[in-house]
């Protein structure tokens, strides 16, 4: 009954500042979920909620059938704006840490065999990202986009069961912004990742998610801005043009991800 | 006009190069110098015999008796056996405070349970001024060694771990988050995320804290020792033997410089990453 990830009656409250309220949220294995909304709409603490950075102050969130422990872990990994890459560590430096975490505990070093098998991995994931030539560079040398493509290696490496994007294409030239929307696509398609997007771009949000969710608030009252927070106000599930209409329909049509990818088009908006 | 209009350089948009910036850099040194000397001469045209601006000459004999010649009664070479015995303390005392900078400072700034049960302490105990608590050291250390590393500790110690434990806690969110979800232990964490980013800011503390250490160990010299730099000019000041004191407090300003010039070179060869935006 239950689907991958379930978001049953979450509220996040800061002090009397109610941000999200009821939310309810089923989200299936390998979707791609876009969420929009304005500013201070809580896009950012529902991702935060689902990353464990933050617990929400009331409901359950479950990863297959499982309660998520409101703590960062390799279960979900995560891409923000900024920040997401250690300056002090090379390009293979950054990408091999999530692997020496795992394997060494006391030191987070690898060495001998184990660090040329984790190396290996770590060249291979830099490769499906484009930055195959760039290991020894570090971070502050390389463009934002290299950097957020790293960022991606570094996360993609672990193979987290969720990838958690927090405006990951926010600060990009929009050349750039283009080639990671290719890159990303390409990506959730090759190791079928279920990806959780907070973007302000609704372009963006219609062209790479496979489902869209618009967070506002749903009652406001102007004495009290603070009293209701949002809730998701709109879910559309998007399918390609070639299934039939009644495909549209279904939350998340997965069936069609072996299709080609290159474009997803809206077939239908429809406020449920 | 418009000649004269592009050869005005703005002075915050001049770009000095390397040989310019030493000659330049060498200029008021020098005028110190000859203005010294102007005086120097002036004095002594009145008073064959001033001892308060010694000519170069009158400097130069006084110190070669200490550099050169074995004291009689200790058979030291006073001059080095004074530079030892002061870096030797400060060395000791820079090597103490900053590792606790280090150790305090990154478990401080990093773990909000430990900041929030000692970072009041250490607040305090900065704030306290250290030469207020000499006499509480040398009552409970005794005149010895203990006493004066534990002046330059306490003097500086304090200001370095509040220093790198501010800086910790400014790591952006994100990287913290990152590293979690890369899973990273707490310990994990501090070892390869927080520990190589707060190095470079380390190196930068104890520049910083250079000056203030040498001035404990020279007030520490100055009240009770019998060997050290700060020991020798307080001891000499009783003959207003300047022709010591000037060559001493000039040695003590080139090991400063020196120390400073190394850590600064040390800190770009070993934490290129940190320096390179700036380059």
């Amino acid at each position: 009954m239950s689907s991958f990830l379930s978001l049953r009656d979450v509220w996040v409250e800061y002090g009397d500042k109610i941000v999200l309220e009821r939310v309810n949220l089923e989200i299936d294995e390998g979707a791609f979920v876009s969420i929009i909304g304005p500013s201070g709409a809580g896009k950012s603490s529902l991702l935060r909620v689902v990353l464990g950075q933050d617990a929400p102050s009331r409901g359950r969130i479950e990863l297959d059938g499982m309660p998520l422990e409101p703590q960062c872990d390799s279960n979900r990994g995560v891409v923000f704006q900024r920040y997401s890459v250690f300056p002090h560590m090379t390009v293979l430096e950054n990408t091999l840490f999530g692997l020496e975490c795992a394997q060494a505990p006391f030191t987070a070093r690898l060495f001998g065999a184990a660090r040329r098998a984790a190396v290996a991995e770590a060249k291979d994931m830099l490769h499906a990202v484009g930055l195959g030539d760039n290991g020894s560079l570090y971070p502050a040398q390389m463009s934002g986009g290299m950097q957020q493509r790293l960022a991606l290696a570094q996360a993609l490496v672990k193979r987290p069961r969720i990838l958690l994007l927090d405006e990951p294409f926010g600060a990009l030239d929009p050349g750039i912004r283009s080639d990671m929307h290719r890159l990303i696509t390409d990506l959730w398609n090759a190791y079928s990742l279920t990806v959780i997007m907070v973007t302000h771009d609704i372009g963006e949000a219609f062209s790479l998610g496979n489902r869209v969710l618009t967070l506002d608030k749903l009652r406001h009252d102007p004495h009290a801005p603070n009293r209701y927070g949002a809730s998701v106000v709109y879910d559309l599930p998007l399918t390609r043009k070639d299934p039939p209409r009644g495909a549209a329909e279904l939350p998340a049509a997965r069936s069609t991800r072996k299709g080609k990818n290159n474009s997803i088009t809206i077939d239908k908006i429809d406020n449920t | 006009m418009q000649d004269r209009g592009r050869s005005v350089v703005r002075w915050v948009d001049r770009r000095i190069g390397r040989t310019n910036g030493l000659l330049m850099g060498a200029v008021p040194i020098l005028l110190l110098v000859l203005l010294y000397l102007f005086f120097a001469a002036e004095r002594h045209a009145i008073n064959p015999a001033d001892k308060i601006l010694p000519l170069p000459g009158a400097m130069v004999d006084a110190m070669r008796a200490l550099v050169l010649e074995r004291d009689p009664l200790s058979g030291r070479y006073l001059f080095w056996a004074d530079t030892l015995a002061s870096l030797q303390r400060l060395g000791l005392g820079l090597a103490i405070s900053t590792a606790s900078a280090l150790l305090v400072g990154l478990v401080l700034g990093l773990l909000p349970p430990v900041r929030a049960t000692f970072g009041m302490l250490v607040t305090g105990i900065a704030v306290i001024p250290p030469i207020a608590l000499l006499p509480i050291l040398f009552i409970a250390f005794g005149l010895g060694e203990t006493a004066k590393v534990a002046l330059i500790v306490i003097g500086i110690a304090p200001f370095m771990i509040r220093d790198i434990a501010a800086h910790t806690a400014e790591l952006p969110r994100e990287q913290i988050v990152k590293a979690q979800t890369l899973g990273a232990s707490t310990w994990q964490l501090m070892l390869r995320v927080v520990l190589p980013q707060a190095m470079p800011r380390l190196f930068q503390a104890v520049r910083l804290a250079l000056g203030p250490a040498w001035v404990f160990l020279i007030s520490a010299e100055a009240i009770a020792a019998d060997i050290g730099l700060g020991y020798r000019i307080f001891l000499v000041r009783r003959y207003l033997a300047m022709d010591v004191i000037l060559p001493y407090v000039a040695w003590i300003a080139i090991l400063a410089a020196l120390t400073d010039i190394l850590l600064a070179w040390s800190s770009r060869r070993l934490f290129g990453w940190a320096h390179r935006s700036a380059a």
